[in-house]
């Protein structure tokens, strides 16, 4: 065996918040000029361990040795591990968005003498940077007018500025739409040709399968098993496979459409966008979902996918101009998300977080939020009522909470979904509108939430499913609408869906691509 | 489950029921401290009255102001309404000859009206409440002074009642006063059947509920707590009582603890403030809570404003000065957040009450008013940033983590891991060799 000399060993890491044993006995060993990734469900423990490699958690508050470049290391903060040479890339940027490309580079590590700037060094060298990860903006230009793929460029810039010797990227292309995604990655390779140890973070297998030479499965704060990936000819199936423990023999559960007549349309939608009124978002967009249906929406980033379905859900996006929604053969007319939900409309948005919940809410709170009325006698709310139909919930959606009066913020990314979406079944809908249902959620969860999304088509309400992953759109739909640019492109049966042909649509206005 | 944890409860759980539970043993330490100090002098009946009287609109703008702040806002007009209120009140008694009762009705709409003209702003035009306040606050000040000519107005007796009145006394001569009396028994019979209540609601949903002994020693504690407070403010100097204000501040704990609690709207108050944005997209009308939130806050102004000026038997152009930073402390060490969505009514209530007993301990004591402000700032600068620091640490706050220790039983032990096959990992081997 030809051994490269590893960079970095985690010996035993143990780490314990009150309560809960985030790690126990976790080993890392990563091989110096390699991309190694690391995978686990949710709540595995994987960004724990990132965070006491780069400091966040200091040395003392864990067990354990941590061995980089051959020496041990006990970081105290942050700065400390990145003098050693270790960047980490975390989920949620941290770019000043008022700032510029070069100012943000430099944050904190400010090129100059006796704290005076030396903007002209700044600038070349942020040249160099930017050459260097292929962003060819204009280092002058605003963090806030750059999209979250060129963002992620500059963080790397910022890190090669640092002299980093190992980038730790967490869950670098969740945010990326595909073409940027390839971009980073292929930049992760470069990095790699020029001597930068990457360790990433993901649950996109694909990307793994495809860059990384080596991949770590962690699952319930214990390593699992580490793979060579180039030697062993790990495939996707065999990372699942460590991740939840058993075999998968389908990524989708298995459905029989029963699928009944048109019961909502869409006709001739035209909504402007909120700032820039002469944007528009939807272009004269039509789309009918049938009972028992589940409806894809293909777009990319940007395409206006969010903003068609918030105009639809009680026009809560952007100025409206001229429209119909039609259920059931009537026109009703929706003004507010009051009506919308009367009507029997439920929206899950994109961002949870942001969008869907109140983080300071427990979880019984949280599911009959949108629905208070149902448990309510004169404006009076039922706390008897709320109990048990959270707890309902909990059982029937397999919620992971010690009761239902936990907060909601402390459940994992995957069980806060599963309340998002309990929140909206409790409004008893009859079209449901599922904003990337599945985004930043482990295998396990996903396959739940399939499972939830069939069902509810099963009842014979109708599911409109936005989505990025295509292979998730194929897997679940029955027919797919693409989007480019706020106009609906195509629409296809599933059966007749092919990637190659979704993606053309998805990015072009040519309406039935000539084959 | 914990006697501890069930106390706890009282205060209706959440993020910030911590700080509360702490504070009320805060509150119970510096009142034994002060009684002590002044020779007993703090947990007399004449001082307990005067305490009460003395208060009761500062905790009553603090209701109003947990609800603003709870929805993400702030008020800084509140004592500047409080004012406009109160000479409006007066003139239109002595000018106008309004019955003062109607002339309080009047008094409670122009202070809904002042607050629904912020709520337009703060709701429908969208300028942050600080700024939309902090004009309200020199708006009405200077109305105040323009309407009354800077000058002091004299209120008549009957209205006087509503900020210096106490209970009539009635029934047969005990010494005490009987209306106290029995406000109290009410109050304890009320305390052990919602006790009871709960207690059957609990075994229906089968939840976690707390052992009998719990609840018995329980409400023996809360029992003797009210069954003192009543004999200490039955027991004054004849013709006094629990004060006429105290009674009205009761009442509106009652009543914004239900709403806060158990109504929709209180539901999505709490909403508002935690997150905006997710409120709107459950169908929450958040500029009609919004607005609502301010109009309330004007009326309870205006409530306070009538209160101080019936105590001080004359409106003046210096009514109501600092009070908007009263009010605002006593909601802080109640334990609210800044950034909204969290804090409770009587939390609140009890973080005034901290100040108050500490205003009155200190005055008791001979310490100058100097000091007592510098004092009062430290107290409430220590008592939020112990629970940021808390909060940092990952800990809901001090009191509330020692409290914890009491709640979580032993922790099980995680099974030591089985070697996962360390020789089958090839990196594994390269560095031992």
């Amino acid at each position: 065996m030809t051994a490269l000399p590893a960079i970095l060993e985690m010996r035993t890491i143990t780490k314990e918040f009150p309560g809960v044993k985030a790690l126990s006995d976790v080993s890392l060993i990563v091989r110096r000029g390699d991309i190694h990734a690391i995978c686990g469900e949710n709540g595995a423990g994987k960004s724990t361990l990132m965070k006491v490699l780069s400091g966040v958690h200091p040395y003392g508050t864990y067990t354990g040795r941590i061995f980089f470049e051959g020496a041990e290391v006990q970081f105290k903060n942050i700065r400390s591990s990145e003098a050693a040479g270790i960047a980490i890339i975390h989920q949620e940027l941290a770019l000043v968005p008022q700032l510029s490309i070069t100012e943000n580079i430099f944050l904190g590590n400010e090129p100059g003498r006796f704290g005076i700037i030396d903007w002209a060094a700044a600038k070349r060298r942020a040249k160099e940077l930017l050459t260097w990860v292929g962003l060819r903006d204009d280092p002058d230009t605003l963090i806030k007018n750059i999209g979250v793929g060129k963002q992620q460029l500059v963080e790397i810039a910022k890190a090669l500025h640092k002299d980093v010797k190992l980038l730790i990227l967490d869950e670098p292309t969740a945010a990326l739409n595909k073409s940027d995604s390839e971009h980073l990655l292929d930049l992760i390779v470069e990095l790699k040709g020029k001597g930068v140890t990457s360790i990433m973070i993901s649950h996109k297998l694909n990307e793994i399968e495809q860059i990384a030479d080596a991949v770590t499965i962690i699952r319930d704060g214990r390593t699992i098993e580490t793979l060579d990936v180039r030697a062993e000819g790990v495939d996707e199936d065999r990372i699942i496979r460590g991740m939840v423990g058993r075999s998968m023999e389908s990524r989708f559960p298995d459905r029989t459409p029963n699928i009944g007549e048109v019961f909502f349309e869409v006709k001739d939608l035209v909504v402007l966008h909120p700032q820039v009124s002469d944007r528009m978002v939807c272009k004269h967009s039509n789309l009918y979902v049938r009972r028992g249906e589940i409806v894809g929406i293909a777009g990319l980033m940007g395409a206006g996918r969010t903003e068609l379905a918030m105009s639809i859900f009680g026009r809560s996006y952007g100025t409206f101009v001229s429209g119909q929604i039609i259920k059931d053969g009537k026109d009703i007319q929706i003004r507010t998300v009051m009506n919308a939900i009367d009507h029997g409309m439920a929206y899950v948005s994109e961002d949870r977080k942001v969008l869907g919940l109140n983080l300071l809410d427990d979880v019984k709170r949280s599911v009959v939020s949108a629905k208070l009325k149902k448990i309510s006698k004169h404006s009076v709310v039922n706390d008897a009522k709320e109990h048990d139909v959270a707890e309902e919930y909990r059982k029937s959606l397999r919620i992971k909470t010690p009761t239902v009066d936990e907060g909601v913020s402390k459940l994992s990314g995957g069980n806060q979904q599963k309340v998002v979406l309990a929140k909206w079944m409790f409004t008893d809908p009859d079209l449901l509108i599922l904003d990337e249902p599945t985004r930043g959620i482990d295998v396990g969860a996903k396959f739940e939430i399939y499972g939830i999304i069939n069902a509810l088509a099963a009842q014979g309400k109708g599911v409109i499913l936005i989505s990025s992953e295509l292979p998730e759109l194929i897997g679940l739909t029955d027919r797919i609408y693409t989007i480019f640019e706020g106009e609906i492109t195509n629409d296809i049966a599933t059966s007749e869906a092919e990637p190659e042909m979704l993606m053309r649509s998805m990015t072009s206005t040519k309406k039935r691509v000539a084959r | 489950m914990s006697s501890i944890s069930d106390l706890r409860k009282m205060f209706g759980g959440g993020t910030s029921a911590g700080r509360q539970f702490g504070m009320v043993f805060v509150l119970a330490a510096i009142l034994l401290f002060f009684n002590w100090r002044t020779h007993g002098l703090t947990l007399g009946s004449a001082n307990m009255i005067q305490l009460a009287a003395q208060y009761s609109y500062i905790l009553i703008l603090a209701i109003g102001m947990v609800m603003v702040i709870i929805a993400g806002h702030i008020d800084l007009s509140v004592g500047s309404v409080a004012a406009f209120s109160g000479i409006a009140v007066a003139l239109l008694i002595n000018d106008q000859h309004l019955p003062w009762p109607l002339a309080v009705v009047a008094g409670l709409l122009i202070g809904a009206v002042i607050g629904a003209w912020q709520g337009f702003w703060v709701a429908i035009v969208g300028v942050p409440a600080f700024i939309v306040t902090l004009a309200g606050m020199l708006i009405f000040r200077g109305a105040n002074q323009y309407l009354g000519n800077s000058t002091a107005a004299p209120v008549p007796a009957g209205f006087q009642k509503i900020g210096a009145g106490y209970l009539p006394e009635v029934g047969p001569d005990t010494g005490k006063n009987n209306l106290t009396l029995l406000i109290g028994l009410v109050l304890i019979l009320a305390l052990i059947y919602r006790e009871m209540r709960l207690r059957s609601v609990q075994s229906k949903l089968h939840s976690t509920m707390a052992p009998l002994w719990v609840s018995l020693v329980k409400l023996a504690i809360l029992a003797a707590i009210i069954g003192y407070a009543t004999m200490l403010f039955a027991g004054g100097r004849p013709g006094t009582s629990i004060p006429i204000s105290g009674l009205i501040l009761a009442v509106l704990v009652v009543i914004y603890s239900y709403i806060a609690r158990n109504t929709i709207i209180g539901r999505n108050i709490y909403a508002v403030g935690g997150n905006g944005m997710a409120a709107k997209l459950s169908g929450v009308n958040t500029r009609r809570v919004n607005f609502l939130v301010m109009t309330n806050m004007g009326m309870l102004s205006a409530l306070a404003g009538m209160i101080f000026v019936a105590r001080s038997g004359a409106s003046g152009a210096q009514d109501g000065l600092g009070w908007e930073l009263d009010a605002i402390a006593a909601v802080f060490i109640g334990g609210a957040a800044i950034s909204g969505g969290v804090g409770t009514v009587i939390g609140s209530i009890v973080g005034g009450l901290v100040m108050a007993v500490l205003n009155n301990g200190l005055q008791l004591l001979g310490v100058g008013s100097d000091r007592v402000q510098i004092i009062k700032g430290l107290v409430l600068l220590i008592a939020v940033a112990l629970d940021v620091y808390n909060k940092n640490q990952g800990r809901p706050s001090l009191i509330g983590f020692m409290t914890n220790r009491f709640r979580s039983g032993p922790q099980p032990v995680a099974a030591v891991p089985v070697g996962s096959a360390s020789e089958e990992l090839p990196v594994e081997a390269e560095v031992h060799s």
